[in-house]
């Protein structure tokens, strides 16, 4: 069986699955969100770590890891519709890319400042300009950048195009943030992103980290969909299925 | 109970970094309720304006100019 891709490419298409998807997805990211809430503050322990631990501050890791996870992750996602805007010119890839930006945009900023509110007890700093933290900050101007393009261009088609261009450009930042650790002995830097591979946690920390990981990014599905579906009203309101649409939504 | 709540002295920073995070979300699901709101209604004006013309190409006749507002 084959499927028809770009039969799904079509707003009119879209618009009716977007809008059933949005409370599934929501349904999932509240009970994931609140399984890992629940988990990460009274399943876990109190301290972590051995000779000189972190208090009950260490908690930060589950809203902190999973927004900066979100922030690189929907900025992929971003330039990834740009880039399939760019080279198939399909409407729909331009309105997603658009779509995404400023959930991207929360995220990244929830990362610096729950980093920063973590930072100020574990490192005695609420900023540094260690690598990862420069480089994060660096996306989050890349996303004001790509919203503010898009919004200082009047001709929709422009816009798209020059603010996917910026989003494409601005991936070299993704890995950099990934790769940024810059401390090859622990000891020599306090105030530093440190290498941390996910099987040096334990266990009853990691499962509520990826908990709320799964649960934001149910949210960012649900948040960036109701955002598409008011970007797809708005491009596409001179046609017909706009007009049913809107006499059935207006009335019910 | 206060001990919850206190979170062993840190409560700032760890009610600062979950209140923020999930403040700004909700401010997100709310600002994207209203645009949503706003969007229908701008179209829905919109349509009524151009319905007169709309008309005799077969939209529903009890859309007119003076149909009822949403």
């Amino acid at each position: 069986m084959t499927i028809n891709w770009f039969k799904f490419a079509s707003p009119a298409a879209f618009y009716p699955i977007a809008g059933r998807l949005i409370p599934w997805f929501s349904r999932v990211a509240l009970a994931l969100v609140l399984i890992g809430l629940f988990w990460g503050f009274f399943l876990t322990a109190d301290q972590l770590g051995g000779s000189n631990p972190q208090k009950e501050y260490y908690r930060i890791i589950y809203v902190h890891v999973p927004a900066a996870w979100m922030s690189m992750w929907l900025y992929l996602v971003l330039a990834g519709w740009s880039a399939i805007g760019l080279v198939f010119n399909t409407r729909l890839s331009f309105m997603m890319a658009k779509a995404v930006a400023p959930t991207g945009a929360i995220f990244t900023f929830l990362a610096l400042w729950t980093g920063a509110l973590w930072g100020r007890p574990s490192w005695g700093t609420y900023w540094d300009w260690d690598p990862r933290l420069t480089s994060e900050l660096l996306l989050f101007f890349l996303y004001i950048g790509y919203i503010a393009l898009h919004s200082a261009i009047d001709d929709t088609r422009r816009a798209d195009r020059a603010a996917a261009l910026l989003a494409i450009v601005g991936l070299v930042m993704v890995p950099v943030i990934f790769l940024s650790i810059n401390c090859p002995d622990p000891n020599q830097c306090a105030a530093l992103h440190q290498r941390s591979d996910p099987g040096s946690i334990h266990l009853s920390i990691l499962i509520p980290m990826l908990t709320m990981t799964l649960g934001l990014w149910s949210y960012s599905f649900a948040a960036v969909f109701a955002r598409l579906r008011t970007i797809i009203l708005t491009r596409e309101s001179d046609n017909a299925w706009v007009r049913d649409v809107i006499a059935q939504e207006t009335t019910a | 109970m206060m001990e919850f709540f206190s979170q062993g002295g840190y409560a700032g920073y760890v009610w600062g970094a979950f209140g923020m995070t999930f403040g700004l979300l909700l401010i997100e699901v709310l600002q994207l309720r209203s645009s949503r709101k706003t969007t229908l209604t701008r179209i829905g004006r919109l349509l009524r304006l151009r319905a007169p013309r709309q008309a005799s190409t077969g939209a529903d006749p009890q859309r007119g100019t003076s149909g009822p507002t949403s």
